[in-house]
């Protein structure tokens, strides 16, 4: 029992120890603590009554039952506490326990909210302990190369631009075939709206990109795709705890937007790139609301179905659920919305029990799935609560709008065998839509 | 005896209340003033609308998940806090102190009403304090902290009952339940026990970020 029980071996995570002295420890911890943050965690460790009434909030507490070191609030005591309980007097062993816990035991996902008596923002609490971690470059390897490909190219996947830019042409020509006519605007000044993806779209989700053209093309929407670094709107940054880029990212992406004057933003099937937006992103820079106007595609979608742009020759027959990811629905209300849509497309819905901002995280989300191969394990074995909630369902289709959401759930499906497969609200337009005929 | 405890209602019951009133308002400055200076970002989307929204819903047993899902807790938890302010404010004991000192005080509950809220109070500290030792999400988080303020209030209460139903000596139980009142005092702004003026500030964010920005609900 415990975190010192159950460290995994990560490259970074070791470099990082070895050069993490004492003094530069206790100096990290106290310039972030004195130096970005204030009253609310004061508050938060003060007023924490340690109830552990948010145990039951948490899928991995829930999925490791007897042991209570899984608990939001035992990650909080282990961690976030811990430093300011010891003023940052801590070892570099110790930070690395920290960073397993923070950045591979906990989604951020924040159902806890609802659990807690007093109100304390688990998630913030912990992405302030991937602040320090990431500060001391204790960060597990592969989302620390997410974030340095941030750094170097504006995106997630290490794209360069010419590949970027190839990939719209690719996918624009592919679709001609079925939709004769069909461009995908790239850099079109004044359109109604900018599209923007996640870099592994074109990366090896390029026939999401390819529908999203098809029920724009069908829709008859003046949109289009920018060309310049900024396109994607991922920000692992956010997850290791780098805000100095997620800050040059979210301007950059906004930036981009008024240099084409769209008139808003239209965010593709993502959660997190959504989240960065309107939570941590936008307050780095100080911005209270966004420069442009963002909207996530599951109330463009909406938009579009309550318009009568989207027509669909027949509804999706097989049954299906819908699983509420965090950032769109806890994060921005968006379950009405995601229902409307999801019954207007599918004739049976079986709702999963808890469900809407009750939902369970699909323990991908926070950057817990980029933490790569070294650490599936444990969102997996973390997550059995996850995997009984959707084979109780009975159904064999779930759609899930958001990209963290299909790996996270992609990877539960098969490890708890339950027969299952995930759909985007993307995959599942463009099925049923009307397409011309040629 | 008596000049120990005249003694403990008359200045030292200043000094604790000073203590109490003036650390109160201090740290909330201080806290007020830190925020402002650093939580910008959160302060900014705090507003009155959702504050009452959150904190009404939390006020009300079993309208939570939190709640819903912890029931033991949610029993205790809310006669504990219940009894407590009813035995500070309507107890016909501390009410005739009230009159005495200062010339006002409250209408007071019937005293066998009051001896019941006072054994319910109790039995809430005893489930509260078995919770940190059985239940395990508790006991694996629980520190000294936790331990110190549920043992003030836990004392004040058993040795308030104990003076007025003849359990051990009288005037010596009415000094220690002065005394444990006066700790409780002095210790309410430093300690766990300022969760009495901080958690409607945190419920106040909490209910602000998710009702206005997150757009749904924190309970």
């Amino acid at each position: 029992m415990g975190i010192e029980k159950r460290l995994i071996d990560d490259t970074n995570i070791a470099r990082g120890v070895e050069h993490a002295t004492p003094e530069r420890i206790t100096k990290v911890i106290r310039d972030v603590l004195k130096g970005e943050v204030g009253a609310r965690v004061k508050i938060y460790e003060e007023t924490c009554m340690r109830c552990g009434a948010c145990a039951k909030a948490c899928h991995f507490s829930l999925s490791h039952a007897d042991d209570p070191s899984y608990t939001p609030v035992a990650k909080l005591d282990k961690t976030i506490f811990k430093m300011i309980r010891t003023k940052g007097k801590l070892t570099a062993d110790q930070i690395r326990e920290m960073a397993q816990i923070a950045y591979t035991e906990c989604n951020m996902c924040r159902r806890c909210i609802h659990y807690c008596p007093v109100g304390v923002d688990i998630a913030y609490l912990i992405s302030l302990v991937r602040r320090i971690c990431n500060k001391l470059d204790i960060t597990p390897a592969f989302i620390q190369d997410t974030a340095n490909s941030h750094s170097g190219t504006f995106n997630q996947m290490w794209m360069r631009e010419d590949e970027w830019i190839d990939s719209l042409f690719w996918q624009e020509e592919e679709a001609r075939d079925e939709f004769p006519g069909i461009r995908i605007p790239v850099d079109k000044e004044g359109a109604d709206f900018m599209y923007s993806v996640i870099a592994p779209e074109p990366k090896f989700r390029t026939q999401l990109i390819y529908q999203a053209a098809a029920i724009f093309h069908q829709a008859g929407c003046d949109w289009t795709m920018p060309s310049q670094p900024g396109w994607d709107n991922s920000d692992m940054c956010m997850f290791t705890g780098n805000y100095e880029i997620m800050g040059r990212l979210k301007r950059a992406h906004f930036e981009l937007a008024q240099k084409l004057r769209v008139k808003r933003i239209v965010m593709g099937e993502c959660g997190h790139a959504f989240r960065s937006i309107y939570d941590q992103g936008n307050r780095w820079l100080t911005w209270k609301d966004s420069p442009v106007p963002v909207i996530h595609s599951i109330e463009f979608f909406w938009e579009l179905i309550n318009e009568g742009k989207i027509k669909i020759t027949h509804q999706y027959q097989d049954p299906v659920t819908i699983h509420d990811p965090c950032n769109t629905v806890r994060g921005r209300g968006l379950a009405d919305k995601l229902r409307d849509v999801v019954h207007f497309l599918c004739a049976n819905v079986v709702e999963m029990i808890p469900n809407r901002e009750h939902n369970f995280c699909c323990s991908a989300g926070g950057g817990v799935i980029n933490c790569g191969p070294p650490f599936k394990s444990v969102r997996l074995e973390g997550n059995r609560v996850k995997a009984e909630q959707l084979r109780n369902t009975g159904v064999h289709t779930v759609v899930a709008p958001c990209h963290n959401c299909h790996g996270g759930l992609e990877d539960i499906i098969s490890h708890y065998k339950l027969g299952m497969h995930t759909k985007f609200l993307g995959d599942i337009i463009y099925e049923l839509m009307e397409k011309p005929e040629v | 005896m008596n000049a120990l405890y005249n003694f403990a209602v008359g200045p030292l019951a200043w000094v604790a209340f000073t203590i109490c009133i003036g650390g109160t308002i201090w740290r909330l400055w201080s806290l007020g003033r830190l925020a402002r200076e650093r939580d910008a970002s959160a302060l900014a989307y705090m507003n009155w609308k959702d504050a009452i929204t959150s904190f009404v819903r939390w006020t009300l047993p079993f309208s939570t998940c939190g709640w819903r899902e912890n029931p033991l807790l949610t029993v205790a938890n809310f006669v504990l806090h219940v009894g407590v302010l009813l035995s500070v404010l309507f107890y016909s004991a501390h009410n005739v102190m009230w009159d005495y000192n200062f010339g006002i005080s409250l209408p007071s509950l019937p005293d066998g009403f009051m001896d019941a809220v006072t054994i319910a109070t109790i039995l809430a500290c005893l489930i509260l304090a078995w919770r940190r030792i059985a239940v395990s999400a508790s006991s694996h988080v629980t520190r000294r902290a936790d331990w110190f303020s549920l043992l003030l209030v836990t004392g004040v209460m058993v040795t308030g009952f104990a003076s007025t139903h003849g359990v051990g000596s009288e005037d010596f139980m009415a000094l220690l339940h002065v005394l444990f009142g006066e700790v409780i005092l002095v210790c309410l702004p430093f300690t766990r026990l300022s969760h009495a003026f901080l958690i409607p500030f945190t419920r106040a964010y909490m209910g602000s970020e998710s009702i206005s920005v997150r757009r749904t609900c924190d309970w």
